[in-house]
């Protein structure tokens, strides 16, 4: 059984079906990437993977536990971390702060009561946070505050706070949008390194092929809210079904 | 030199508390130095800090934080009236008193956040202050106010004799005794209510300190920046700003609770939404957010509901005296809607200023002034290089 078992999952807003019976599993320690035409449910689907959306039937475990129900913040300290597509950061606190506020709660929990503690004085938390900084290349700007950064350093931040909780399961929603070709390659390079030195699965949604191709152990393709085709990649480049569902589309990546 | 002290947590406790000590020789010019209104600025100030710790932190804008004055000024008085006048068990009743109200309150104000959760913070200031005014009566003494009486049963203390009411102390030290002191020419009066009251506004002060740079605070401010964020990081956000809420609400009733230290009187208006305004005018105006802006707002608005409200027409005159009589009325006739009973006006008008021109509060005003000084200082030595701004997007 993989780390993430996705079974006959429907999600329906008013008249449109968004999700229909979507059935997917996810292996320990592989990069799984889920695609798809533009609607076709992909954002629906991580949402309810981390407890903003309640399927309207279906279960979705992690480790063999259901997620279903659950807080936003309870399945945070299960194992499992998402990225944004719009990226979510701390934008009035530095960009150390910003990755020391995750490193928190991985050590102390969902809440501690600790008003006289020192943030200063916390020197671990400091240097994890100091750590994953120099990993994604932000080493140079710590007391910087994080509203002052480009897009693209954004996505980088918010990686290092995903990676600093050492996630067992982390969840990218569309890590690459709306950057440029060099810095795509840098993230694909990141997210490798990441799959390889970390101890963590990763489920990336993505419309850049590129990104995707190099990318993932398996890809899981979404049209209409429903999965069409799941599948090694070498295998999905020619499958017939993945370009139908494609077709009329164009490459937006 | 600013940026050094301002994160130099020794320098700042030192600073504040000379400033605080000094405070009836530093105001005595400006005509403050007199005991009753620097009790206010030193209760108001802690009104005011602890407010600042929920709103100027996690950015929930209470509007029934009066509420919370106005039960330990009650909660006090009753210590006064049952036990003893000593100061010490008002204070702890009122703090624990408060702090349940404000748990009862903010765990049902909470569910909601931006301007529900206000509404129904301001719904409960206003059903408080109707319940104190009407239906709870026989605890709160309705309009007339809860007041001292001779036969009070004050268990711990002697037997009254004197016949006169018997006033707040500290273990025998009558609070509102005052010496009176003639130095540099003027005369100054310290005041046993004051550096009572200081004393705690310094610790409350350090209080507040100590959580702006805990994780706890931390987590506040990261609350205000991005809950949603916050959320999916992890944390349980609710506790922390219910512990927010709490805190900012005992704060709110050891403040009522010194009120009633230095005049021992607790009417239901101390309740009434304006006063819950009030303290959120001191905290955008002195600085949302800064450890030392509350305070300042705080004094401001005190000094000019005291000493704008004082001046009245023939004050007014007098400062114009030397002026021909038409120039005088004139200015006379223009200047007294500001004063007076129009001190609302001026209050009203620097509050519009400091909002448009200075987000900041009075702080970020100082602040520009230090960093302007700063600058001209650089400009002597040679220009600085260029910094490389990366484009955003």
């Amino acid at each position: 059984m993989g780390i993430l078992e996705v079974q006959n999952v429907s999600k329906r807003f008013g008249g449109l079906q968004a999700l229909d019976d979507v059935n997917l599993s996810v292996e320990e320690g592989t990069i799984h990437a889920i695609i798809g035409p533009n609607g076709a449910g992909k954002s629906t689907l991580l949402n309810c993977f981390v407890g903003r959306l309640l399927p309207d039937a279906g279960t979705v475990l992690f480790q063999g536990n259901s997620l279903l129900g659950k807080k936003p913040h309870e399945i945070n300290q299960m194992g499992v971390s998402r990225v944004f597509q719009t990226p979510e950061i701390f934008t009035d606190l530095t960009i150390l702060e910003n990755v020391m506020i995750p490193t928190f709660a991985k050590r102390d929990g969902a809440f501690k009561f600790n008003p006289f503690g020192r943030v200063l004085k916390e020197v671990e938390i400091k240097e994890h946070a100091e750590k994953l900084l120099h990993d994604v290349g932000l080493q140079d700007s710590l007391t910087e505050p994080a509203s002052a950064m480009s897009r693209g350093n954004k996505r980088r931040l918010e990686l290092a706070m995903c990676l600093s909780q050492e996630p067992k399961l982390l969840l990218l929603d569309e890590p690459t949008a709306g950057m440029a070709r060099a810095d795509t390659n840098a993230t694909i390079d990141l997210l490798k390194e990441i799959g390889k030195s970390h101890d963590v699965t990763l489920v990336i949604i993505e419309h850049d092929m590129h990104v995707v191709f190099s990318l993932a152990d398996k890809i899981s393709v979404l049209a209409q809210g429903t999965v069409i085709v799941e599948d090694l990649p070498e295998n999905i480049k020619g499958n017939p079904k993945v370009k139908e569902a494609y077709l009329g589309e164009t490459d937006d990546g | 030199m600013f940026e050094k002290l301002k994160n130099n947590d020794k320098l700042i406790m030192l600073g504040f508390t000379i400033m605080v000590f000094a405070g009836p020789i530093i105001l005595a010019p400006f005509g403050a130095g007199y005991p009753d209104l620097l009790q206010r600025f030193a209760i108001f100030g802690i009104f005011a800090i602890g407010f600042n710790i929920l709103f100027g932190l996690t950015g929930y804008l209470s509007f029934g934080h009066a509420a919370f004055l106005g039960i330990g000024s009650y909660s006090a008085m009753w210590m006064f009236k049952l036990l003893t006048m000593n100061v010490i068990p008002a204070l702890i009743l009122s703090v624990i008193v408060s702090g349940l109200f404000s748990v009862v309150i903010g765990y049902m104000s909470l569910r909601r956040s931006g301007i529900y959760f206000s509404i129904l913070t301001l719904a409960f200031a206003q059903m408080s202050y109707n319940l104190a005014y009407s239906v709870f009566t026989p605890i709160t003494n309705g309009e007339t106010g809860l007041q001292l009486r001779l036969q009070d049963a004050r268990i711990l203390d002697a037997v009254n004799t004197s016949g006169s009411l018997p006033s707040p102390m500290l273990f025998g030290l009558k609070l509102n005794a005052t010496n009176v002191v003639e130095m540099f020419g003027m005369k100054l009066q310290f005041n046993w209510g004051f550096y009572f009251c200081a004393i705690i506004l310094i610790a409350a002060f350090y209080v507040s300190l100590r959580i702006f740079r805990s994780p706890f605070g931390l987590m506040l401010r990261a609350v205000k920046t991005n809950q949603n964020r916050l959320n999916y990081t992890g944390i349980n956000t609710r506790p922390y700003t219910l512990g927010a809420f709490v805190i900012s609400g005992m704060y709110a009733g050891l403040a009522g609770a010194l009120l009633v230290c230095t005049d021992p009187l607790a009417g239901p208006e101390r309740m009434q939404w304006t006063a819950s305004g009030e303290v959120v005018l001191m905290t955008i105006l002195g600085g949302v957010g800064t450890l030392i802006g509350p305070v300042i707002g705080a004094g401001v608005i005190k000094y000019s509901e005291n000493i704008f409200s004082k001046i009245n027409d023939k004050v007014l005159e007098g400062y114009f005296a030397m002026m021909p009589e038409s120039i005088s009325d004139f200015l006379v006739f223009i200047v007294s809607p500001f004063v007076g009973s129009g001190w609302h006006l001026t209050l009203g008008l620097t509050f519009m200023l400091v909002v448009t021109f200075l987000p900041g509060g009075l702080v970020e005003g100082a602040t520009r002034i230090f960093d302007w000084l700063g600058s001209i200082g650089k400009k002597t030595k040679s220009a600085k290089p260029g910094g490389n701004t990366e484009a955003a997007e």
